[in-house]
């Protein structure tokens, strides 16, 4: 508590014994209010202030409701009321009272009431109509009431200039609510213009500077004002720290700036005592710095005058150079104001500037900011929308980021693509997918004029070109995708560009390894546009026999249609004309076009086509498929799941052998891990690489014994059988490790609809009767459910070729490793982990305590490491690789237990939690 | 302007004045937010702020908080002179005022706002005719309210008031409270 409140707490009790004091009574009205406050100040939480203003409330609502209490009383009690209120808490029932008390007290009472009511009521209250039958009575005019103008133009030839004052104010509010009301009384205003008092006349400037526009012809008449303020005519009441009158002086200026606008006329009136004000303004106070201020901003407003602008802009140089903050905010919002006009004025302060770019007070950056967005050009755009985006990273405050993101796609439109380029690059893969969408769209829709649209199109090919000729390992993947679309759509606009030499960049891309498999079909797709001529096609043709084994179906699909395409040319301009229509596509989306394709398979006996979900529902019901580690004749169940739909962005890099122990856990858990109904992601799978097997049927029968060694159970990953001693074959193996990762490095494309196989052809010759071991291991790169492997086994047999074809599932708890940690260690990472996921679980009721139980179930089955148990509450760990943990905090809540799992990896607290929930289901 | 709020250095609203129509809850939620960011302002950032399409200036006496809110083409220069006008009102009726001064005579702290400002225009800027208006109603009561005397009293004990301090400002008036 601050020393202010306990300075005061020592002093209350003194303060009270002298409100108790004889003759002191009236102080006892106030010390109710002290008592109150004194109570608050006394408490320690907001709980006992609630409750201690209600005690109060309750009270107060008996004082004003009894009959006998004095007005006095009751100003002393709307007092209270009041301070309720700021207190936050709502006192309606004294708001009648208040009114009562404006109507019927004494006029101090009055006051009291009036200060309650306008503190109470907002504008659309009910009691408002109540009041201004009050207000009608007493002679103060009150700005609630908007009907009443006669009575208040009555006021105006009051002989107290106080009154006559208050009643222009007064209608200046009434003609904000509602001009037209008040428009047969402007005559009246004018009167009050000339009015004796120049306080008078200073409240109808209020109304002049909402209304000037059609009063050019006053523009001599508040310039000689001016000019009588400024030389210091009026009374010394009102000099401000003797400056005289700085309010009425800056409404005049502000009044002068609006009518010489754009009129040099008028403009001309007012050089002179433009000039004289901000000569006179120079004692160094805050007080004329307003009125410099002010004149700066008119004399920039109004007509030019050279020297004027010369003496102005000197005075914002001082401000910016000023190490008064505020006067150097003003004059970078000066400086904001005139740049337009005069851009050299900020070349003089570029020093200035950039030091207050890197101000510790966000407010002067964002002055700063701002007025680096006023002079943007297409040479300072990048560095300019760089700061910007800089700045919007930090910004917290919604209203800031909304303006500057405004502004930055303001910036877009003038120079759509500079700004786009530094936004892609900048930005990254984090933005949304939706900006280069609309970006493209912008470019291809275009503007209205087709020669700008030529030329912004010819610009992107040019810029573009130079970045790919450049170092391009370092361009998000977005960007390159943006940039691939706008070379294979444009670059045929510069005849001059040979097409071989953008698809030899374009070809680079592919090669790089940063580059993912959806940019390299984006790519594809742009080679496809541009390859006309000799060369182009040598490229195609080369660049698809690279690809025609890619692991991707996707990408071998594009590719094969580049070749297709390259050497069709006719086929070619009819499926991608050159400068294509933006005419909207129809999109089809119930397939209907296949309905005849449909019928006719159907006829013939083809199974009718079952959506994902139901297939896995089926299979799961089926609980046929056999996931025993594979026996030396390798069952063969690839076809029952070979089309599982979408394919989820699922990454893995088989570079290490999968443990015997591991294979044996996906066999425990095998008959549930099958049912999948309700699990939102679908699974990917991966192909890779199986062993040719020359071992034929008979003689693996043979070969039982080498069975037993835990090698065996990595069949999963492809196994051949082999009598002998292990036969190592470390070199194909380790070339086989490399492929596989290269192969699985990057498969994430998002777009891939097909299943993706392995085509990878082994040659290597096992010797009959024998059997060889390939170990792989696996590791988790996304996190899924499910993780599918996929392989084809070749073998020749009395020279006849076959093919086997398998697959195999692996849950997610294969790679689920305990994770030992500390509660400290465990309570600092948790923190720090931002995907998490709730849910409730099944709790094991069978035992005494059901937390430990059910998580010694899960430990069991999942292989999770247990933290600590702490009462309901328990903590867990696990992990799939060294630093991709996940942490789960159960506590039993209403019968079940809540989990919540947290980890840095995204979708592993879903999938993880999918297999919680199995593991629990059986229990 | 706006409106007008006075808080003190751990976010208690002091005095609040409105003057355009809002609700209850519209109050409450710019007065909270605009609280949190003005305190959250290190005493060596400007006074100004560009707050959701507002422009606040604030300034900072002792313990208290002066906060106002004018549109965007207003002056903020006169903004503050506003402000520090008020002050010097709040000084010399009360003395030299402090924040408790604000606290327990909350309502005078009222009147002499509307005497000051008027629909949130400065009315009358003469320190003595605003001085005088309010001398005058409270001539009106009988007794007229003792709080210099408590004023006195609370000297004693251990609050300083106000004093002024010389400084490159003229006539500054500094709230120091021990």
């Amino acid at each position: 508590m601050s020393d202010v409140v306990e300075k005061t707490l020592t002093a209350l009790p003194s303060l009270l014994s002298l409100d108790s004091q004889p003759g002191s009574a009236k102080l006892s009205s106030t010390s109710k209010l002290g008592a109150l406050i004194r109570g608050i100040t006394e408490l320690t939480s907001k709980h006992e202030e609630e409750k201690l203003i209600q005690r109060e409330l309750a009270s107060l609502k008996d004082q004003v409701s009894s009959p006998n209490t004095s007005m006095r009383q009751m100003k002393e009690a709307m007092v209270r009321a009041i301070y309720c209120e700021m207190l936050g808490y709502e006192a309606s029932f004294s708001y009648i009272h208040a009114i009562k008390l404006a109507q019927q007290g004494s006029i101090l009472d009055k006051r009291v009431g009036y200060l309650a009511v306008t503190l109470f009521l907002n504008e659309n209250h009910e009691l408002l109509l109540l009041l201004v039958n009050t207000v009608l009575k007493p002679n103060v005019p009150q700005r609630y009431d908007t009907c009443n103008t006669p009575l208040v133009e009555e006021k105006l030839n009051h002989p107290k200039e106080i009154i006559r004052r208050k009643a222009v104010l007064a209608l200046y509010k009434f003609y904000l609510i509602a001009p037209n009301q008040v428009q047969h009384i402007h005559n009246r205003f004018r009167k009050a213009l000339c009015d004796k008092d120049p306080g008078v006349m200073f409240a109808s400037l209020h109304i002049y500077l909402q209304m000037i526009k059609g009063y050019k012809d006053l523009t001599a008449s508040f310039v000689t004002i001016l000019k009588q303020v400024v030389s210091g005519k009026l009374p010394m009441d009102f000099n401000y720290h003797s400056v005289p009158a700085p309010w009425l002086q800056i409404q005049l200026l502000r009044i002068l700036s609006i009518l010489g606008k754009n009129d040099q006329s008028t403009s001309e009136i007012m050089y002179d005592v433009l000039d004289e004000s901000l000569k006179r303004a120079e004692i160094n106070h805050n007080i004329t710095y307003a009125i410099l201020y002010e004149c700066v901003k008119c004399i920039y407003t109004i007509y030019p005058k050279t020297d004027l602008l010369e003496k102005a802009a000197k005075c914002i140089g001082n401000f910016v150079l000023s190490s008064k903050i505020n006067l150097k905010y003003l004059g970078l919002k000066a400086l904001t104001y005139v740049v337009q006009q005069d851009p050299k004025l900020a070349l003089q302060h570029q020093m200035t500037i950039i030091e207050c770019l890197d101000h510790p007070d966000v407010i002067i950056k964002r002055e700063t900011l701002e007025l680096l967005f006023r002079i943007t050009n297409a040479q300072n755009i990048t560095v300019i929308v760089e700061k910007m985006l800089e700045f919007l990273h930090q910004s917290k405050d919604d209203h800031t980021t909304i303006d500057l993101v405004g502004k930055v796609a303001e910036i877009a439109e003038k120079y759509p693509l500079q700004t786009m380029n530094t936004v892609f690059s900048l930005g990254g893969d984090m933005i949304q997918p939706d900006i280069p969408n609309s970006f493209l769209k912008l470019l291809s829709e275009g503007f209205e004029s087709e020669e700008e649209n030529k030329k912004l199109r010819l610009f992107a090919v040019d810029s573009y070109i130079l970045l790919l000729e450049g170092e391009t390992r370092n361009l998000p993947q977005r960007f390159l995708q943006v940039i691939s679309w706008v070379l294979g759509e444009y670059s045929h606009l510069r005849n001059d560009l040979d097409p071989a030499r953008v698809m030899t960049l374009l070809t680079k891309l592919l090669e790089m390894r940063q580059t993912s498999s959806e940019t390299k079909t984006w790519v594809l797709m742009a080679m496809t546009k541009l390859c006309s001529g000799e060369a182009s096609v040598s490229i195609a043709r080369s660049v698809c026999e690279d690809l025609s084994s890619s692991m991707d179906t996707v990408q071998r699909q594009r590719a094969h249609e580049l070749l297709l395409l390259s050497q069709d040319r006719a086929l070619r301009s009819q499926l991608l004309p050159l400068c294509s229509d933006p005419e909207p596509l129809e999109v089809d989306s119930s397939l209907s076009f296949l309905d005849a394709f449909v019928s006719e398979a159907l006829a013939a006996g083809a199974a009718p086509y079952k959506p994902p979900h139901q297939r896995q529902e089926e299979l799961a019901q089926q609980k046929a498929l056999s996931l025993e580690p594979y026996e030396l004749s390798l069952p063969i169940n690839m076809s029952s799941s070979c089309v599982t739909g979408r394919q989820s962005p699922t990454l893995m890099s088989v570079s290490s052998g999968l443990s015997g122990d591991s294979a044996e856990l996906s066999h425990k858990g095998g008959s549930t891990t099958l049912k999948l109904e309700g699990v939102k992601r679908v699974w990917g799978r991966e192909g890779y690489l199986s062993k040719k097997e020359p071992v034929e049927e008979v003689a693996q029968a043979e070969i039982p014994s080498p069975l037993s060694s835990p090698n065996q159970h990595t069949g999963a990953s492809g196994t051949s059988s082999n009598t002998h001693p292990p036969i190592p074959t470390p070199e194909p193996e380790q070339e086989k490790q490399q492929l596989a990762s290269s192969l699985f490095v990057g498969l994430g494309s998002q777009s891939s609809l097909c299943l993706v196989r392995a085509d990878i052809y082994s040659t290597q010759d096992v010797p009959s009767h024998s059997v060889a071991v390939f170990q792989y291991s696996l590791s988790v790169i996304r996190p899924v459910v499910h993780f599918e492997v996929m392989g084809m086994l070749s073998y020749q047999s009395s020279h006849k070729s076959h093919e086997v074809e398998f697959t195999y599932k692996l849950p997610l708890t294969n790679f689920i490793r305990p994770f030992t940690v500390s509660t400290e260690q465990y309570g600092a990472m948790w923190l720090a982990f931002s995907n998490d996921t709730k849910q409730n679980l099944n709790l094991v009721t069978d035992g005494q305590d059901s937390l430990t139980d059910t998580l010694n179930v899960l430990k069991g089955k999942l292989n999770l490491h247990i933290v600590e148990i702490i009462g309901m509450e328990g903590i867990v760990a696990c992990r799939l690789a060294q630093d991709q943990p996940c942490l789960l905090h159960c506590h039993i809540h209403a019968g079940t237990l809540a989990v919540w799992l947290r980890s840095p990896v995204p979708d592993l607290p879903d999938s993880l939690l999918y297999h919680c929930q199995r593991a629990l289901e059986g229990t | 302007m706006q409106f007008m709020l006075l808080f003190s250095r751990q976010g208690k609203l002091r005095l609040q004045k409105w003057y355009v129509p809002l609700s209850d809850k519209e109050k409450k939620k710019i007065t909270r937010e605009l609280v949190q960011t003005v305190l959250a302002r290190k005493p060596k950032m400007c006074s100004f702020l560009e707050w959701r399409d507002l422009k606040v200036v604030y300034k900072r006496y002792a313990s208290l908080y002066f906060c106002c809110a004018v549109e965007v083409q207003d002056n903020e220069l006169i903004t503050l002179e506003i402000i520090h006008r008020y002050v010097e009102l709040l000084d010399k009726y009360f003395g030299s005022v402090c924040e408790l001064d604000i606290i327990f005579n909350f309502e005078k702290a009222y009147f002499i706002l509307d005497e000051f400002l008027l629909g949130g225009e400065a009315q009358e800027t003469s320190k003595k005719n605003v001085l005088k208006a309010i001398e005058q109603a409270d001539l009106l009561q009988e007794v007229r309210h003792k709080t210099l005397r408590r004023r006195e009293f609370l000297w004693h004990g251990h609050i300083s008031l106000t004093r002024q301090i010389p400084g490159p400002e003229q006539n500054m008036v500094m709230l120091v409270i021990y």
